[in-house]
């Protein structure tokens, strides 16, 4: 059994120790939120916070996070009133939806170190997930509006 | 941190969404209004299935608990079904989107699309094919709740109309929709029922926030690889590497000894490794032993398509033919010829091609996410013997489709897997599974001739388009006696006023099979046409703008958006250093012209801005539209810049992201939409949109260079991307 820090909740997994935590968190913990797009560290679905960085968990073994701060997109907000998830409603940013747990995991991660990117910093914090809906303007619009939240009062 | 339930968005347990809405009647809680679609305005198209016409269908229920709930028959993979079939309802019984609540339709015949014959997504036709059906829909339940509270009341329903979610009369007398259903549901369905006029829209037209996005914000969306049933199991996939290739024998002995591996069990399409947990099988996936029968495509390989295409002898088939094209090129003053390649093409979903299936005794359930529902039970119930109305298929978001969710080819394995474990399976494929046995996007072969009289006037377009035919495999009744359709798209249509005009399509197949890919062969045709009409262009010595519009007289949509996005994008005026190209086509019923913004570094092209001016009709949501709009660029600018697929050996060379690279956020160029406002029937959104930015980047880059890129990709041009 391996202990886990997920959300701010201490959970128990039988996963091996060389399982991705992609795997660990979709199949062994049941949190689905978190995608699989390439398993190779090269779409940025699976992305997840490990003490607060943006970090692809299809790579990421089990044994490396034990004892580190793992947030996922369930763990964002209970009501979806965090700024990135509300900007991301205001512009209707998702199609098909499916990158943008990886995406917004991405925004967070970065408004954290950066609480007002330009477009430059926004495109090569973000470029490591890719959006086949082609829905970039709209991320990249909602990030905008999201540093306008925080700095109004949202904490991020 | 529990089990998800695996209705759309999570809202509603497994079960057959049919058995649903019979229990709910039942109960007497709720009650379906059953609309009939007789004089529904459905297309008297000998395609539809036989014997639907006139069957009750369940497209509405409304609740004893005032719930409104809209079945949709279409899958959602981004294009927005869930939020725009709805509001076709919604607007009928005057009651605001957040009022209604949405469920997937199960596989059936109440569902099949009128305007292809089968239960399908795709074709751009989600909202052209739902316009009148839907409306209708809704107005028939308005005048059946009406109808009952004017029975109720003894008044004459003329004096009656509904407001927020009830029937009111002038003096304030209410019922609402939940008291009124069951009386509703007695009465017959008015079959002169008509749709509110244009200028009493409440909903259709306005933007609209989408219905599934909170759900895509938080993570609850339920794709097909999220589905959890108790006791499940999951399996990874080896497929023979070689496509169209077969198992020939295989030694499970050290996987099946690998922690958490249950079974290994050989199925249709390859060896599934079955396993408690995913990783496991992936794991225990490598550890097996296969020896595979390559097939006939053992040698196939990229150059060989090609050639195969250049030298094809089929004969031709006419897709159009004005006047007489040989007389106008023999008597031609100036002849200009051609030829063009397109490449394979993967569909690369942000979801890889996953199933989880549930075989039991009496029949199966199938949770995937699918563009096919019909097909999808077939395939199921032949690879379990079974009937077809034996399998459920349970419809979950999807994580993009583009066409491939159209093939069934990734759902039986998991129903054998299933059977042979006794337990549900979830088949996932990874990545590199589902980048190397794709169903790629047909290549082509295309040569395009014109000629110029004595005025310098184009008196003749012929185009010779030679490519695999994906509906021979999908629909071989389409294509018995007449030209593929979907392989002539973008030409058959010719749009400019040329006396003599011939399209000719030559089907040639190439061992392996090819599918329908986003905008289907507008992205090869439009490519053609409109590279080739800057040709013509050039040659004429006449501005690409101004040499389109004065052959647009007969095409007045056309012009007209070809005129918008030549003002918007500032024709003529591009920046210093900075090069633009234009390009036009009408699909799906919509008009769409493009203008790229490029610049040329070091002989690298960059493209800065797309400018896209559309008219599709009447819009439902025009926030979803520009969605689509720009969605449509982005995957057709990837697919231009990098996309193409290559075999060698039979095998697919791409596999990850890493070697089949698509656009980022930082390639992304500027993206700016001009929907036009019109009163025309809605055209398709989805799709047109991907199939110009080529010809426009193309165009621009020959503006800048004076290179003429005639086969896509652009990256295939050594150092140009
Ligand atoms: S799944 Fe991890 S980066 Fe693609
Ligand atoms: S919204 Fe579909 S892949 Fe990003």
């Amino acid at each position: 059994m391996t202990t886990l820090k997920v959300n701010g909740h201490t959970l128990e997994t039988d996963a091996t120790p060389d399982t991705p935590l992609l795997w660990v968190l979709r199949d062994h913990l049941g949190m689905t939120g978190t995608k699989f797009g390439c398993g190779k560290s090269l779409c940025g679905a699976c992305t997840v916070h490990v003490d607060g960085s943006a970090t692809r968990s299809c790579v990421t073994l089990l044994s490396t996070v034990v004892g580190k701060d793992i947030r996922t997109i369930e763990g964002l907000s209970q009501d979806r009133s965090h700024p990135v998830q509300r900007a991301w409603m205001e512009l209707d940013v998702p199609q098909c939806g499916y990158c943008q747990s990886g995406q917004i995991m991405s925004a967070t991660a970065l408004l954290l170190q950066n609480p007002a990117p330009t477009d430059a910093e926004i495109d090569s914090a973000m470029a490591g997930n890719i959006c086949r809906c082609g829905t970039y303007p709209r991320i990249r619009a909602a990030i905008h509006r999201a540093a306008e939240l925080i700095k109004t009062g949202g904490a991020a | 941190m529990s089990a998800r339930p695996t209705g759309p968005g999570g809202d509603l347990p497994a079960m057959d969404r049919r058995k649903f809405l019979q229990a709910s009647a039942l109960a007497g809680g709720g009650l379906i209004i059953g609309i009939s679609l007789t004089g529904c305005g459905r297309p008297s198209d000998k395609a539809a299935t036989p014997g639907v016409g006139g069957q009750p269908n369940a497209w509405l229920r409304i609740g004893g608990d005032e719930s409104i709930t809209i079945l949709i028959d279409k899958s959602e993979m981004g294009q927005g079904v869930y939020t725009a079939l709805p509001m076709l309802i919604a607007e009928e019984l005057d009651v605001p989107l957040s009022a209604v609540r949405v469920e997937f339709a199960p596989a059936g015949k109440d569902y099949v699309n009128t305007l292809l014959g089968t239960q399908i997504t795709g074709g751009s036709t989600s909202v052209r094919e739902a316009w009148t059906k839907l409306r209708t829909a809704g107005a028939q339940a308005r005048a059946m709740l009406i109808g009952a509270a004017a029975d109720a009341w003894k008044v004459e329903a003329s004096t009656l109309k509904l407001a927020g979610g009830a029937v009111v009369d002038a003096g304030g007398k209410k019922a609402t929709f939940g008291q009124l259903a069951e009386a509703a549901a007695k009465r017959a369905p008015p079959k002169d029922a008509t749709p509110k006029e244009r200028t009493t829209y409440a909903l259709i037209g306005k933007p609209q926030t989408r219905l599934d996005t909170p759900s895509k914000v938080d993570g609850t969306a339920t794709y097909g690889i999220d589905v959890k049933l108790s006791g499940m199991k999951y399996a990874a996939l080896a497929q023979c590497p070689t496509l169209g290739g077969k198992v020939r024998s295989v030694d499970s002995s050290a996987a099946e000894k690998l922690p958490g591996v249950v079974k290994v069990v050989t199925v249709g399409s390859g060896v599934a490794v079955v396993a408690d947990h995913y990783w496991q099988a992936r794991v225990a996936r490598d550890a097996l032993k296969i020896t595979w029968d390559a097939g006939p495509n053992a040698g196939l390989s990229s150059a060989r398509i090609l050639a195969e295409l250049k030298g094809a002898t089929g004969t031709p088939q006419s897709a159009r033919k004005d006047g007489d094209v040989d007389a106008a090129i023999k008597a031609a003053k100036r002849q200009v010829s051609a030829s063009y390649e397109l490449p394979l093409l993967a569909h690369a979903t942000m979801e890889p091609m996953n199933c989880t299936a549930d075989a039991k005794a009496d029949g199966c359930d199938v949770y995937v996410g699918t563009q096919i529902q019909q097909v999808a039970q077939g395939a199921v119930a032949n690879a379990l013997g079974l009937k077809p109305e034996q399998v459920r298929i349970h419809t979950q978001m999807l994580g993009g489709g583009f066409g491939r969710r159209l093939e069934v080819d990734f759902i039986p394995a998991a129903a054998e897997a299933s059977k042979a474990v006794g337990a549900p399976v979830q088949v996932i494929w990874s990545r590199e599974d589902d980048m190397t046995h794709d169903a790629y996007r047909p290549p082509a072969y295309d040569v395009a001739t014109a000629a110029f009289d004595g005025n310098n006037g184009l008196s003749a377009v012929h185009l010779k388009l030679t490519s695999p035919s994906v509906t021979a495999r999908m629909f071989p009744p389409v294509v018995e006696k007449n030209v593929d359709p979907f392989a002539v798209e973008a030409a058959a249509n010719y749009l400019y006023d040329v006396p003599n005009v011939s399209v000719e399509y030559v089907r040639h197949e190439i061992g392996i099979n090819v599918g329908y890919w986003r905008s289907v062969s507008h992205s090869l045709n439009c490519f053609v046409v409109e590279s080739f009409m800057d040709e013509l262009a050039h040659v004429a010595g006449k501005d690409p703008f101004e040499f389109r519009r004065a052959l647009l007289d007969k095409q007045p949509r056309a012009k007209r958006v070809l005129e918008e996005v030549a003002s918007r994008a500032g024709w003529g005026k591009a920046a210093d250093g900075h090069h633009q190209g234009i390009a036009l086509m009408e699909g799906y019923g919509t008009y769409v012209a493009q203008v790229a913004d490029i610049s040329m570094v070091d002989g690298k092209m960059k493209v800065h801005k797309i400018t896209c001016a559309v008219d599709c009709g009447q819009m439902v949501n025009p926030r979803i539209v520009e969605s689509q709009i720009t969605s449509g660029i982005v995957y057709g600018l990837s697919a231009a810049l990098w996309g193409e697929v290559t075999l060698e050996d039979g095998k697919v060379r791409q596999t990850n992201f890493d070697n089949y690279r698509v656009l980022r956020m930082n390639d992304a160029p500027e993206l700016e939409v001009h929907l036009i406002e019109s009163t025309e029937t809605p055209g398709g959104i989805g799709e047109p949109s991907t199939a110009v930015v080529a010809p426009a980047v193309a165009n621009a880059l020959f503006a800048a260079s004076g290179k003429r890129v005639r086969a896509l990709p652009f990256a295939a041009q050594r150092g140009l991307v």
